[in-house]
């Protein structure tokens, strides 16, 4: 990495060198040189999602257990679970039934609940809203929130405030979230103070949003359980950029205070940002299984949670292809938004960010 | 002309009584450059940094004056300072790569500084200030030149904005560290023709920090030479290049290599005293040939030696001010002196090699030889390929093509391919000793490491080998079990050279081994490397400084762009160069004896 990039500083100090008499070509081109790299940066992504996909497939087609003997039930007879096992192509090479199960997947249609019988699709629709109301909601929080902090802290380095609150924070990120959520319950809905519901019984008819209060206890776990880790690295990252020699060479021009911070400081400190955030997201998703087990939240997690107990195989393969698929897409935004804020990545075609 | 800036007894501290800087006393008249020179923890930039009322964290003002028209910049409010800084009074810093917000393009930087300072103009008078101060500074004004972001200029290039930035305003005063310690000779050359303009057009005093005596003689009027915090003696240029009076001004000057000069530079022993440690006497008279008991009783202070002040201000701080301290002159027709070992078969033997970084090519077809006993200089600026070259010499992984020969044998092209018998022969010295040892490991263990790699032996063996390798390189025994933090720079590049002479090399490759040491240590180096040489190893040593080729090679290779320019014995390619290329890098050198156009 360090010798790449040495590199490849060595590159674009010869092309400039290189173009000093004439004006740069490449500025006047109507493609931007990074768009190169995004559409690699893209098709990898998608690469990844299938290569995801055949883990998954493989994974559950392993497990112990016979999805047709699961549906029959232990009284059926061997030859009647042996008929169904042909009609659900379960005799098929494993190649054959993947690629079944990924084309019809393409098109929308993920195979019926081995439980209910019901579409996938159907089955969890509803539920995956209900996950990304409740991580938007966290996330609609936590971001301007650590940002806010982050810089707040960063400006009162070292003083009480900011010893204490990382301090706290640090002991916060240390305390698991399904405890989290134990606490949260014992405090805000039941003996202390009751005020919100303990469990999150969402009427399936309406929106998630449009039954807050089923959502606070959860959304409050997350954002306990996740932002201190944001805040810490915003603060961290505000540190270093003020500490660094453009933001001294500016202050010894006579910049104001307010230009400094806002227009110096913050814009450097929330390249890393951006990663840290897209890292977060990543957990939220993860962190969305327990917390909405504990809260008998109707989400993906506890739909998983509840699809992994009964080997409904249909519904856990949809589910964790989903969820992968998310934190893919997840940090492609965050790296094309890494490289669009980042001039250095901007203008330099065909090189990775980060 | 009249005085722009006065600095009255200025001291900085760090607090428990202990000082960074004292007695600090001088001035500086418009238009004109004092530089500030000495070597690290002088105090050179502390005192410049004071001038803007800044310091480093932990640092403190303690008392003193800065004066401009009358206004005490010390005396200050934060909010008072900020009208001040920039405005009367501004700073180009040493990195300019460093020195620019990387978001922020290089219209933006300037738009923002002259916002910060006269809100009142609008945009269309902005802009034809910044249009004004690009071409004052040589730099492309138009459109898209201005909105380039920092990382799309060359250094020479960054570092003309830092000038723009600085001059913007018509400050009365600006504060220069060592502006172009990161640029080569050329960039460096054009740069300090456009501070010695820009500074004579608008009447700007300017305050100049550097390490480098030779650059120095190229732009200032006076020369303050800083000694532990302290003025050692101040000087017109001429008087304290002529005749030092100060014997450690004397022992710079002979430190440092010049490319007029055929001699070791001659080091000053012994090592500078740490703020903390300064006792009554002179802080200079433990390194000193001339110190007697006067020097060690009470510290000397600063006196005119010439009162006339016909040629300026002369101060001297020492108790000793007729030494009558005489200097090296170059001498005439050096070249037929010189001895050719080229002609002894040779060590190393490269033939058309090339190189790429991915399709980028940065060699081409570069062939070289190197004989036993015998010291190459491999030459050129930033982005030449020098660097390259000796990594493919040390077998480090580039893609190269080529054919290397090694005492006769065809040497692989990756160190991984070669071997242990060969590689051991090869040993390399990176140019910043600070990284180059393991932090967690004693001398001792660094160097026990590396004869363990190469040489089955017992404990006693390699004990014996650690205190002969440190013995070599003229460090005592004890050093084998302290840590890199404990030591020096110049005692860390000795522990680097000692930990490649235990792998009983025949070659010795040194990628710029002393551009990140003060001179007095460099020139240390410098006698520590001839004597290897003598003792009949190769060296290839890889510089930018031609005042150091002068010193040690017996041969020389320019490069430019991955191509062999020039190559010869030093002595005559440096006093008879035949390429433009190689005249124009010998013009742009700085040297103490060189004439000067000014």
């Amino acid at each position: 990495m360090e010798s790449s990039s040495k590199l490849a500083g060595h590159w674009s100090a010869s092309a400039t060198q290189a173009s000093d008499s004439g004006k740069r070509a490449g500025l006047t081109l109507a493609l931007p040189a990074w768009l190169g790299w995004a559409l690699k940066r893209i098709a990898s992504s998608l690469l990844g999602i299938i290569v995801i996909s055949m883990l998954v497939f493989a994974a559950t087609q392993v497990l112990p257990s016979d999805p047709a003997r699961t549906i029959l039930g232990p009284e059926a007879t061997e030859d009647a679970v042996q008929v169904f096992r042909e009609k659900l192509g379960l005799d098929q090479p494993l190649i054959k039934q993947y690629w079944q199960w990924i084309s019809r997947a393409a098109q929308g249609d993920w195979g019926h609940s081995i439980d209910s019988n019901m579409p996938v699709t159907q089955l969890i629709a509803g539920r995956v809203n209900n996950s990304l109301a409740l991580v938007a909601s966290v996330l609609v929080l936590i971001v301007p929130g650590s940002l806010i902090a982050g810089v707040f802290l960063a400006l009162r380095r070292d003083g009480w405030l900011d010893r204490t609150l990382v301090a706290s924070m640090i002991a916060l990120k240390a305390i698991p979230s399904f405890a989290i959520a134990i606490g949260l319950v014992m405090l805000l809905a039941t003996s202390v103070f009751s005020i919100f519901p303990a469990v999150s019984l969402l009427d399936p008819n309406r929106s998630a949003f449009a039954q807050p209060q089923f959502m606070i206890l959860p959304a409050l776990t997350l954002v306990v359980a996740t932002m201190p880790y944001l805040v810490r690295l915003v603060r961290g990252a505000m540190i270093e950029v003020l500490d660094a020699e453009f933001i001294t060479s500016a202050r010894l021009r006579g910049l104001s205070k307010r230009v400094l911070i806002w227009q110096y400081a913050i814009p450097n400190a929330v390249i890393p940002a951006i990663q840290a955030i897209a890292l977060t997201t990543s957990v939220l998703l993860g962190g969305v299984l327990v917390v909405e087990v504990v809260f008998t939240y109707p989400g993906i997690g506890s739909a998983l949670n509840a699809a992994v107990d009964i080997r409904d195989i249909p519904v856990i393969q949809a589910i964790v292809v989903f969820l992968a698929a998310s934190v893919m897409t997840v940090n492609l935004i965050a790296d094309l938004a890494t490289v669009l804020l980042t001039p250095r990545l901007r203008t330099r075609p065909g090189k990775e960010a980060a | 002309m009249s005085t722009a800036l006065t600095v009255r007894d200025l001291r900085i501290g760090i607090g428990q009584g202990i000082n960074l800087v004292a007695d600090i006393n001088f001035s500086v008249r418009a238009g004109e450059v004092l530089a500030l020179v000495g070597e690290s923890g002088s105090g050179k930039t502390t005192i410049a940094m004071a001038l803007l009322a800044h310091t480093r964290a932990g640092a403190v003002i303690e008392s003193g004056a800065v004066l401009t028209d009358g206004l005490d910049i010390l005396s200050l409010s934060e909010a008072e300072l900020r009208h001040v800084r920039g405005n009367i009074i501004s700073l180009v810093a040493q990195n300019p790569a460093m020195a620019l917000n990387p978001l922020r393009t290089i219209g933006q930087h300037l738009h923002d500084v002259l916002k910060a300072h006269q809100p009142e103009l609008d945009v269309d008078s902005r802009s034809a200030r910044i249009a004004e101060v690009m071409q004052d500074t040589g730099l492309p004004g138009d459109a898209a030149f201005l909105k380039r972001f920092p990382h799309q200029l060359s250094g020479g290039q960054q570092q003309r904005i830092l000038l723009g930035l600085a001059f913007v305003l018509r400050p009365r005063v600006i504060v220069l560290d060592e502006p172009t310690t990161a640029l080569d000779v050329s960039s460096q050359a054009r740069i300090l023709v456009t501070i010695r303009t820009l500074c004579q057009r608008y009447g700007t005093a300017a305050v100049y920090v550097s390490h480098d005596l030779a650059v120095v003689r190229q732009l200032a009027d006076h020369v303050m030479v800083l000694y532990a915090g302290r003025i050692a003696e101040i000087a017109p240029r001429a008087s304290l290049f002529a005749l030092p009076r100060h014997p450690y001004s004397h022992g710079l000057l002979e430190a440092i290599p010049d490319i007029a000069l055929r001699r070791a530079p001659s080091p000053i022993p012994g090592q500078a005293v740490g703020p903390a440690q300064r006792g009554a006497g002179c802080a200079f008279a433990p390194r000193c040939r001339h110190a007697d008991g006067i020097c060690q009783a009470q510290a000397p202070r600063l006196r005119d030696v010439a009162p006339d002040h016909q040629a300026g201000v002369h101060q001297l701080a020492c108790h000793h001010t007729a030494l009558g301290l005489t200097l090296s002159q170059p001498q005439p027709s050096l070249a037929t002196q010189q001895r050719d070992q080229s002609s002894l078969p040779p060590v190393l033997y490269l033939h058309e090699v090339s190189a790429h970084y991915g399709k980028q090519p940065v060699l081409h077809g570069v062939s070289l030889s190197v004989s036993m006993g015998e010291c190459l200089a491999i030459v050129g600026q930033s982005g030449s390929g020098k660097t390259t070259l000796a990594k493919i010499m040390a077998g480090l992984d580039i893609a190269a093509s080529g054919r290397i020969n090694f005492n006769g044998h065809e040497l692989p092209m990756r160190a991984a391919d070669r071997a242990p018998a060969q590689r051991h022969k090869i040993q390399y010295i990176f140019q910043n000793p600070y990284q180059a040892l393991n932090p967690r490991h004693t001398v001792g263990e660094t160097l026990a490491t590396a004869a363990r790699h190469f040489f089955k032996q017992d404990a006693g063996d390699i004990a014996q080998q650690v205190n002969a390798a440190l013995h070599k390189v003229a460090l005592p025994a004890r050093v084998a079990t302290q840590y890199p933090r404990e030591l020096s720079g110049g005692e860390l590049q000795r522990i680097a050279i000692a930990r490649a002479l235990i792998c009983q090399p025949s070659l010795l490759i040194c990628d710029e081994i002393t551009s990140a040491l003060d001179v007095s240590v460099q020139a240390n180096i410098l006698e520590l490397l001839q004597s290897l040489q003598q003792q009949g190893l190769a060296i290839i040593f890889v510089t930018h400084n031609l005042g150091v080729v002068r010193a040690i090679a017996d041969r020389v290779l320019v490069l430019n762009h991955g191509i062999t320019v020039e190559s010869g014995l030093v002595d005559a390619l440096l006093d008879q160069p035949v390429q433009e290329y190689t005249k124009q890098l010998i013009a742009d050198s700085p040297s103490l004896f060189s004439d000067l156009a000014a």
